[in-house]
């Protein structure tokens, strides 16, 4: 892999754009733009998986995102024992009655021949859930949320370590795109694109509003870290050490004492934040590789060559005797599952959980600019157009606030137009985003790093 | 008079605004139909082509308001509006020829139509960001309500009231104007039912002698027209902020596809049942029985179907729904 030229411009593009921020802006934006351009890489993995492999376009990006959020409130926040015991055997038994209404859904849909009526009764069991559902659900759930509701209010969570949420993401994610695939990847690729998105938004809005669950627009702050905090960095001696040790030059000019400690320690307070940051993004770079390494053995693997040639021609490969549908359903699961695993990444990274904050511009259309922009089919065209697109993303209100400067000059600091350009500096990231998308379709199609075509 | 009373409650709660809203959807909805009918995608940009032209229309409407020119008792914004659809004309004619033209000559598949749409959407999304900021703004002035909920009341003794805003009325008119010109040209004349054929059979449509620039170009027009009325219209209604208008996106193509895509008529139903569907499932009917029902048997619940925060919820389970079961739409559209 490391032969790989592709492999090579990807990292030395990365390496590149992060020393070139950090010798000009600081190490600390250096470090957390890389972060998370390498969250982003993953996210683009995951969408290149679903439609660079596969050719099934998923504009639902948004709501594995904001699943792969809410697991690592669900695994990580302590429980709230006197919320479990207000409301939580009501939702324990509306859980159960949710899953018998989806069971004999399932089984009047498998075991009842074809009816006239079928589709109609399941139709109607559905419809009268929701109300029932309600009605077992609403007073437990009330009382949840009234215990406490400034500072918790919800169920809280299992109070694990944080990692674990990661996977527990990639798995529920992997279960929704299957309840999901079920429904909508039999339809033809634009209304796939349509009803994914639709079904994003259903997603987000329940995640929004279930504060029993997630706090909803309330919020969920202080989620636990992988890596350690700042402030027990401060007091930790080793860490004192290597800091004195790392800067001893600059500290041995200054003789006087008093200034010497404080100077320490003012150096002590900002490099315990790059080094948490620079933590995350060992711990990053690790899941991109890892992700990286598998999905380049799935796509060279008899199972990658018939992905593609389902893909380029359905019809020849259902000739072939391939189960069409099965696979595709496979690979919706495994793209989502990745990208749920980036959503809880994404979170973890932030330390907080603020569902209103998922919009499909930000978390669906973005990682698809990514991933086109990069190139499809390509697993280092996705990691190039992650760190490409959020570099761009990050670096274009800087940016267009010195062309506009340039271009202003002469006019006067008070000037009205000048003015309001500055003001809407940071909506130039969005004309950036299209006139580069729309660029790259014109003239290179296939995206930076085209995928190869192996010939055997 | 408990029966007259509960009337007018679902009227005043129910109907009308769910009139108002079903108008704008629907408008909205038959631009994305016509061009999912005749350009073959769907256009993924057509929300902020509609928070274009409202700009275009709001930034009108200052400019003769600081003129001291206004509309009496209408909204200065329909003075305007001429303007804004000769704008909004220009820059989807400037887009099709820059971009959309291309791929249409290459015959490009749909997807590609939706990757480029898109790239379109972030640039006007940036353009109106920039030019009129990301923050709410109400344009509306002129005479805001025909009838207000106390006058009613006095009038006719009742206790529920009725209240009726200009903006509601105004909706409702022109997208019956805008409608019925639109379906008058689509069905009687020639131009439309060539741009119809073309719709149906794109072969047999030049074969015909029916040139697809004409087509193409008249579509755009239309299309235009469709959007900054619409947009005005919501502007007008509620008020004008570039987000809400990316995300009125979602129902107007869950209203096209239920309405079959590519059938306009279908669109301005789909328009309507959808915006029926939103208010009326999160709309508590506990005042409602109260008035019907005999004493004692009055309920203790909201009797509310789904709460308020799944408006937009509705509408893209009813898509799944119908997704589901009739993948052509309710009323038959082009075969998936």
């Amino acid at each position: 892999m490391i032969k790989n030229s592709e492999f090579k411009i990807c990292f030395s593009v990365m390496t590149v754009l992060t020393i070139l921020v950090g010798l000009f802006q600081s190490w600390g934006i250096a470090l957390s733009m890389l972060n998370l351009c390498l969250i982003s890489a993953v996210m683009a993995m995951g969408v290149n998986i679903q439609w660079g492999f596969a050719g099934l376009i998923n504009f639902g990006v948004m709501g594995f995102l904001a699943i792969g959020g809410l697991a690592t409130v669900l695994i990580s926040v302590p429980p709230v024992p006197e919320a479990w015991s207000a409301g939580g055997i009501g939702i324990l038994i509306s859980g159960l009655f949710l899953l018998t209404v989806v069971f004999s859904v399932l089984i009047i849909n498998k075991k009842i021949p074809n009816h006239k009526y079928k589709n109609y009764f399941i139709f109607v069991i559905i419809i009268l859930s929701i109300p029932l559902l309600k009605f077992i659900a609403g007073p437990s759930i009330s009382k949840i949320e009234s215990i406490n509701a400034a500072t918790s209010g919800f169920l809280g969570g299992a109070n694990l370590p944080i990692i674990f949420s990661w996977f527990v993401g990639a798995i529920l994610c992997a279960l929704v795109a299957f309840v999901v695939g079920k429904v909508c990847l039999g339809l033809r690729s634009d209304y796939l694109a349509i009803s994914t998105l639709l079904v994003s938004g259903i997603i987000i809005t329940i995640v929004k509003h279930e504060e029993w669950l997630s706090r909803g627009v309330k919020n969920v702050i202080g989620l636990k870290r992988p890596v350690p905090y700042e402030v027990d960095l401060q007091n930790s001696e080793w860490f004192i050490k290597l800091v004195e040790f790392l800067n001893s030059s600059k500290l041995s000019n200054v003789l006087d004492f008093d200034e010497r400690t404080s100077l320490l320690n003012e150096l002590v307070i900002s490099s315990s934040g790059v080094f948490v940051k620079l933590c995350f993004s060992l711990i990053f770079l690790a899941v991109v590789l890892i992700i990286l390494y598998f999905s380049e053995k799935a796509l060279n693997s008899p199972w990658g060559r018939m992905m593609r040639a389902i893909r380029d021609n359905e019809e020849a490969a259902k000739a072939m005797g391939k189960n069409v549908v099965k696979q595709h359903l496979f690979i919706f699961m495994l793209g989502s599952a990745i990208i749920g695993f980036a959503g809880a990444m994404l979170v973890t990274y932030d330390g907080l959980f603020t569902p209103s904050s998922y919009q499909p511009l930000r978390y669906t259309f973005l990682i698809w600019v990514m991933v086109l922009l990069g190139g499809t089919g390509n697993n280092y065209g996705a990691i190039l157009g992650g760190f490409v697109v959020w570099f761009i993303w990050i670096q274009s209100a800087p940016f267009a606030l010195l062309v506009i400067n340039i271009f202003t000059n002469h006019l006067d600091e008070t000037n009205y137009i000048r003015e309001h350009l500055v003001n809407s500096v940071p909506y130039f990231r969005y004309l950036m985003m299209g006139l580069g998308l729309l660029l790259v379709m014109r003239y290179r199609p296939k995206g930076l790093l085209p995928e190869k075509i192996i010939k055997n | 008079m408990d029966f007259l009373n509960s009337i007018i409650l679902l009227t005043n709660f129910i109907i009308v605004p769910g009139i108002t809203y079903g108008s704008q959807l629907a408008l909205g909805a038959i631009g994305v139909t016509l061009i999912y009918g005749v350009l073959r995608f769907a256009n993924f940009a057509y929300g902020d082509l509609m928070a274009f032209g409202t700009m275009i229309v709001i930034l009108v409407t200052w400019f003769l308001q600081s003129k001291g020119i206004t509309f009496g008792l209408l909204p200065t914004a329909l003075l305007a509006l001429p303007v804004g659809i000769l704008l909004t004309i220009a820059v989807s004619l400037f887009f099709d020829k820059t971009v959309f033209e291309y791929y249409r000559n290459k015959k490009s598949d749909p997807v590609t139509f939706i990757v480029v749409s898109l790239g379109i959407m972030f640039v006007l999304n940036a353009v109106v960001r920039i030019i009129i900021g990301p923050n709410d703004i109400n344009f509306m002035d002129g005479h805001k309500f025909i009838m207000k909920a106390r006058e009613f009341k006095q009038m006719t003794g009742l206790n529920e009231g009725l209240a009726l805003k200009s903006t509601q009325v105004i909706t409702l008119i022109t997208t019956i104007i805008t409608c019925s010109i639109l379906f008058y040209f689509l069905n009687k004349t020639k131009t439309g039912k060539s741009m119809r054929a073309y719709s149906n059979n794109e072969d047999l449509a030049l074969l015909s002698g029916i040139d697809p620039k004409k087509i193409v170009l008249l579509t755009w027009i239309i299309v235009s027209i469709l959007a900054t009325v619409a947009g005005t219209l919501y502007g007008l209604d509620k008020s004008f902020k570039p987000f809400t208008y990316f995300n009125n996106l979602l129902p107007i193509f869950a209203a096209t596809i239920v309405g079959g895509i590519g059938n306009p008529l279908g669109a301005f139903y789909g328009g309507f049942l959808i915006a029926f569907s939103e208010i009326g499932l999160t709309y508590a009917y506990k005042k409602f029985f109260k008035y019907i029902m005999p004493e004692g048997l009055e309920p203790s619940t909201l009797i509310q179907f789904i709460s308020t925060d799944y408006k937009f919820a509705i509408s893209f389970a009813i898509l799944i729904v119908v997704l589901i079961f009739r993948p052509n739409g309710i009323f038959k559209g082009k075969v998936i």
